[in-house]
């Protein structure tokens, strides 16, 4: 009998964990939206991460997916088909960070508030993502030959695929988890 | 009868490489658009060009993706390493939808877009494009 109920309360526990992870992950939006589009991953991922849309506001993928800046793309010819362009634009601009309900997007648009007349097309000038990044080392990115660039988002953040930029999913190569180097 | 069963899976695969090589029908595009007499000489010889750039730097295909090209290339920027351009190197899949290199007409041209704009400063033509498939396609 004892062993009957002790099973009983180990399920009953068991299930609210299961429920408390899965509402976290379902209501909570932490992070920001994940993208799964196959179009995206193709035309951008081939070259780079393919960045969440929400990484950044409206009016800066509406400029970067102009066809005039498309040929300038941080220095690199980045031509798209004019549909897949159109498609693209319309997708980022979609899930911009402004019109995001997820945690992190919500501090990216508020970072970006005090410069409203500013349109910032690099990730990593977003104040919020500046500031996170701030006690990174040279030693941890640029000559890291692991990562080797800040623009490698995925070297380190481990989850980023499903939109989690969490403490503990960082991980730098050739140094080990974020929270254990830290000072 | 591991001959046989090497001989079996050769042509089962035979006809699957055949298809996935887009260049034949892309030279034959090229034709209909008014090129003609494609040349591998040629083609090796612009791949092999350098053109100045604004910068005083020099560029050429070769930059980017190597002389050997049944060997990986690395970008000059970027320093991400490119797949070898030899349709004779093995394909491996760097993820699941990785796709071998003259798989998709779209992916060819795009990429001779862009690369054409950032070597040369224009587009090529459908000669320049036909020399170059003919260059790489027996490689």
């Amino acid at each position: 009998m004892n062993k009957v109920l002790l099973f009983a309360v180990a399920m009953l526990f068991s299930g609210q964990a299961f429920a408390e992870d899965f509402f976290t992950n379902l209501f909570r939006f932490k992070g920001v939206k994940p993208m799964n589009n196959d179009l995206y991953n193709e035309s951008c991922g081939e070259c780079h991460y393919a960045y969440q849309a929400g990484l950044l506001p409206k009016k800066s993928w509406e400029k970067m997916m102009l066809a005039s800046e498309l040929e300038d793309h941080f220095g690199e010819v980045a031509d798209l088909e004019e549909e897949d362009r159109i498609a693209l634009r319309d997708l980022l601009v979609a899930n911009a960070a402004d019109t995001s309900i997820y945690k992190r997007s919500s501090k990216i648009t508020r970072s970006l508030a005090k410069t409203p007349d500013v349109v910032e097309l690099r990730i990593s000038n977003v104040p919020y993502i500046k500031r996170k990044h701030k006690d990174l080392k040279d030693k941890h990115v640029k000559l890291n030959p692991k990562v080797k660039s800040i623009i490698n988002c995925n070297k380190c953040h481990r989850e980023i695929d499903k939109g989690i930029f969490d403490d503990d999913t960082i991980l730098i190569p050739n140094f080990g988890y974020w929270s254990d180097i830290e000072d | 009868m591991k001959k046989t069963m090497i001989l079996a899976a050769t042509l089962l695969l035979a006809p699957a490489l055949a298809q996935a090589n887009v260049i034949p029908d892309m030279l034959e595009g090229y034709k209909a658009e008014g090129a003609s007499n494609f040349s591998a000489e040629a083609g090796k010889k612009l791949w092999n060009k350098e053109f100045a750039q604004e910068d005083g730097s020099k560029r050429s295909c070769v930059t980017c993706h190597n002389a050997d090209v049944t060997k990986p290339g690395k970008h000059q920027r970027t320093g991400k390493v490119i797949a070898p351009m030899a349709p004779s190197v093995p394909f491996v899949a760097a993820d699941e939808k990785d796709e071998p290199r003259y798989s998709t007409e779209k992916k060819v041209e795009k990429w001779f877009k862009r690369n054409c704009k950032w070597t040369y400063g224009r587009e090529c033509t459908v000669q320049e494009k036909g020399d170059f498939l003919m260059y790489l396609k027996d490689l």
